[in-house]
Formats: C-alpha cells, structure tokens, sequence
C-alpha cells in the first residue's frame, strides 16, 4: 500500500495488455512515468482516457503501444491535433472506442461503487452508439411513461497512472479537487502515482489537510519525480511548457519526426527536472 | 467603417444571446464566448440585475467546482448551467453537429479531437449557442459525415438543445419543430447573398435581412476596458489581439 519505489518500478506495473487509466492534462499527467513504461514497451495496451488525453496519449500511440484507445478526445489543447492519433486513426492501427466525456466519468463511476453499469442521459440519436455497442439503452425502470436512457458498463482499468504535486511517507496523495482522480483510483485495481516531493508529516493530520487527499489504501506504488508532468502542466505548481509541447506537435507530424523528438526526450525529461 | 470590428461585434451579439441566464460555461480555449459572457456580466452588474455566473472550464481560477471534471456534467444534469457553446468541424441544416472527422468512420481522412461533452450537453443545457468564426460549405454542410450529438430528438427526454447558430458572417435562428435554421441577421460588411454563397445547407430568410445589431456605444466602452483587462487573465494572447485591432482601426 502506497510503497515508495523508484520510477523503474513503478512503470513496471504497466503490463502488456492492460487496461491502463490516464487522466486529462488539467489533473496532472505522469510524463516522466510515460517515458519509463515506454522503455519497457508493453504492447496491446488498452488506454482509458479520463476523459480526454493529449501528448500523452499521442506519445503511447506513435510509439505502437496502443491496442485499444477508448476516449471523449485527443488533442494537443493550443498546439492543434494529436499527429500520430491522426495518423494511426486514418491507418487503423487500433481499436477505436470514441466516447463522450460524461460516459467514461458514469463508467468509472460504477466501477467506484462496484455495480455493473450507470444510467446516464442525452447519448441517444448520436452515431457515437454505432460502434460503441456496449452502451445499452433501456427503459427508466421507474417511470410509466416510455423513457429511453442509456447505460453505460462499469470500466474497471487493471492500472490508473498520475501525477500528483506531494505524497506523504505513508503513501497518501493529495490531490486537492482533482476529484476523478480518486474515482479512477478506487475503480482500479492497482494505482501508481508519481510525485514532485514526499512529505514527512501525514496529510490526514488536520481536516484541512486530509480533504483532498487520496488514501494510501488504494495507492499501490509511488514514485518521486521532481517536473514530473513537464512539458504538461500540474495544477497549483507549474504552467504548461507552451513552445516544448509547439515543438512535439510540429516534429510529431511524421514518423521520423516523431522518433526523433522521442529519441532525446527522456533526456530532456531529466533536463527539465 | 462602421467603429467597431467584427469580433466586438460578435462578442456584442453573443452577450445579447445570454440575456436572462445565470450561469454559463465556457471551455478553455473559447475566448469569444468568454468575451461575451464577460460583457453580459458587466453590463448586469451596472444595470443592478441579475447576477451572472461563469465557469471557464479548466481554469484554476475562474472555476468554483470542486468536484473534479465531473461536476460541469452533473450542474448540467440538475438544471444548473442555462448556456453553453459548441461548435464543430461540420454542422449541418438540422443543426447536427460533428466533433469526429469527415469520411467514413472510424478511419475518417480528417480526424478532429472527438465529441468530448457534446453528446450530453447538446441535450440538457436549455440554450446552447453553436458558435463558429469560419462561415464556409466545408463547414455549413448539408449532412454531417457524423453525429456526434443530433440538433433535435423526439421521444426522450431533452430539455436542452439549439438556440442559435452565431458566425463570422451572420446569425440564425433555429427552429425545433421544423428542424430548420433561419437567416436572423448578416453582419456589416456581408450581404444576404454571401451567406447564401458560403452555406451548404438550405434555410429560410426573411425578403429583407437585417443587419446586426451594432454593439452601443455602453457596450463597446465596456468590452474594451474592464472586459479587456479580464480577458487577458485567461485568455492573454486573445486580449492582445483585441487591443491590436482597435489601435489598427484608430
């Protein structure tokens, strides 16, 4: 529970074929962590974005780890599109489950509360339930009149992955209200969290404190990462490097490109810390 | 020249469009629907009426949830956010919308971000603003290649839809019952016929259209001082922009 361990370690969770949970860039994303699980190269990973992903997702996706890409969006926020999920899109390299953010939020949401699926509303007449055939419609068990909603299974990921400005050495998170974070940790079945720094004083100490806080109980293994969200932002510690993520979207647009801004980027990864 | 340009005009227009509401979200990376917003607030506050609330979607400080990405959907599911905007790569004569790419899904030649929260909020939010600057047939399509949320739906519950459709050339109506736009206004510097020229789908116009409503000399002062100086919070490259176009119109 909530073990400190090195970045090797944790990115070792990540397994090929696993169902793996990633948070949008406003929640904190695990860049340094990224770079870790793509040195290892786990294969046929099936990507839950919550509910969205960015160069993140774009990264896992160039570097062919992708097997199945289940979200509401992928984008690169103000440097434009996501170049290798257009791409891959366009080649089929994987399997697409399109999504809308609210949906992935019920489907985590169930998995939270242990129960099969969450109603939820609009979604119908969308094309989006053409292909997304695991969303059901059904009829409001409670009303007489007729009342078509849709339900949306549990998502269960095997692991969640974020980054998080502190820990303390019990192996609590904050998380401030960053709330998905803690849905996506109690519907998973491991969570590993990487961190700017570990405090020695328990964040459950005061009430103040233990508010937005994400409980060692379901935090498999931390791992200390100083910038470790960077280029991305992390939220109340540092902004987002605008020009590095410009210079990923215009490299990115071809495959050389692509692998050549990944060829240094774990370097600049430690650079940056 | 008419002594405003045609993004204070827009934003002028998009605060006429929030009259009433009380609380509008707006994303992140929208800053003339935020401009708009920021008007309507202003101006109501001056005018002592009612309060106006903005959440701008991912940003630390003008945003009072506290429960995570979830709660803009949640606010929305109860009844509490009353606008909001969308657009989309196609939107077509039924006010469809397409957030997803043009071709044959999945393996779509152009492939935009994807839905994200509009196949929800298209159908709860009460008055939803579709907003698009570029006015051309590769965007106004007769049919969308997909839906990503549809303009209108029978039998299920909806109590959210189309409002208007807002462009960089004119503004339309939208009617529910007959599934159709109509030509509201053109703005100055645009005739009826170069919306007709750069609409792909088919709608109705009245004989004469009217130009739209400029902005009040109240307003213009009021969206290039304090709105101004709030935009540049958030969105400061936008802001800039802004103060430029007025020292080149000077």
């Amino acid at each position: 529970m909530g073990e400190i361990v090195s970045l090797e370690e944790l990115a070792a969770e990540v397994q090929p074929g696993c169902k793996l949970a990633v948070p949008a860039d406003y929640c904190g994303v695990a860049m340094s962590a990224t770079a870790a699980i793509i040195a290892n190269r786990p294969k046929n990973l099936h990507v839950v974005c919550v509910p969205v992903t960015g160069m993140q997702g774009d990264m896992l996706i160039g570097e062919g780890l992708v097997g199945t890409l289940e979200t509401s969006a992928v984008t690169l926020g103000e440097a434009g599109g996501a170049p290798r999920f257009q791409d891959a899109v366009r080649k089929g390299s994987f399997k697409l489950m399109d999504a809308t953010c609210p949906a992935v939020h019920s489907g985590l949401i169930a998995g939270q509360k242990g129960v099969p699926f969450l109603p939820i509303r609009g979604i119908i007449g969308s094309d989006l339930l053409k292909t997304r055939t695991d969303w059901k419609t059904i009829q409001n068990p409670f009303s007489d009149e007729e009342d078509p909603i849709i339900v949306v299974p549990a998502i269960q990921p095997d692991v969640s992955i974020f980054h998080a400005p502190e820990a303390d050495r019990f192996g609590n998170v904050r998380i401030g209200r960053r709330r998905e974070l803690l849905t996506m940790a109690q519907a998973s079945k491991a969570t590993i969290v990487t961190v700017e720094r570990i405090s020695e004083e328990s964040l459950l100490k005061t009430e103040d404190s233990a508010a937005g806080v994400l409980p060692a109980l379901y935090v498999t293994k931390i791992a200390v990462a100083p910038r470790g969200a960077w280029p991305l932002p992390l939220w109340g510690e540092y902004g987002v490097d605008t020009a590095e993520v410009a210079r990923y979207a215009a490299m990115a647009r071809t495959p050389e490109g692509f692998a050549a801004y990944m060829d240094g980027f774990a370097r600049r990864l430690r650079e940056a810390a | 020249m008419p002594g405003y340009s045609n993004r204070e005009l827009i934003i002028a227009t998009i605060a006429d469009l929030l009259d009433g509401i009380r609380h509008v979200a707006v994303g992140a990376s929208s800053p003339m629907p935020a401009a708009g917003a920021m008007l309507l607030r202003a101006r109501n506050e001056i005018a002592k009426r009612e309060r106006v609330r903005i959440s701008i979607l991912g940003s630390e400080e003008h945003n009072f949830f506290t429960n995570g990405g979830v709660e803009l959907f949640d606010c929305t599911a109860q009844g509490r956010v009353d606008a909001f905007f969308l657009g989309g790569g196609q939107i077509d004569g039924e006010a469809n919308i397409n957030l997803v790419g043009t071709g044959d899904y999945p393996q779509t030649e152009v492939r935009w971000p994807g839905c994200f929260g509009s196949a929800f909020m298209y159908y709860l939010v009460p008055r939803v603003i579709l907003f698009r600057e570029e006015h051309s047939p590769r965007v106004f399509v007769p049919k969308v290649d997909y839906i990503s949320a549809p303009g209108v739906s029978d039998g299920i519950v909806r109590p959210g839809g189309p409002h208007a459709l807002l462009t960089g050339m004119a503004l339309f109506d939208f009617d529910k019952q007959k599934k159709r736009f109509s030509l509201r206004s053109v703005h100055h510097g645009y005739t009826a016929a170069d919306v007709r020229a750069a609409t792909g789908f088919d709608y109705d116009a009245p004989e004469n259209v009217p130009e739209t409503k400029a902005p009040s000399a109240e307003n213009l002062a009021i969206l290039r001082g304090r709105v101004t100086e709030e935009l540049s919070e958030s969105y400061p490259a936008f802001a800039e922009m802004l103060r430029g176009e007025r020292k080149e119109a000077a």
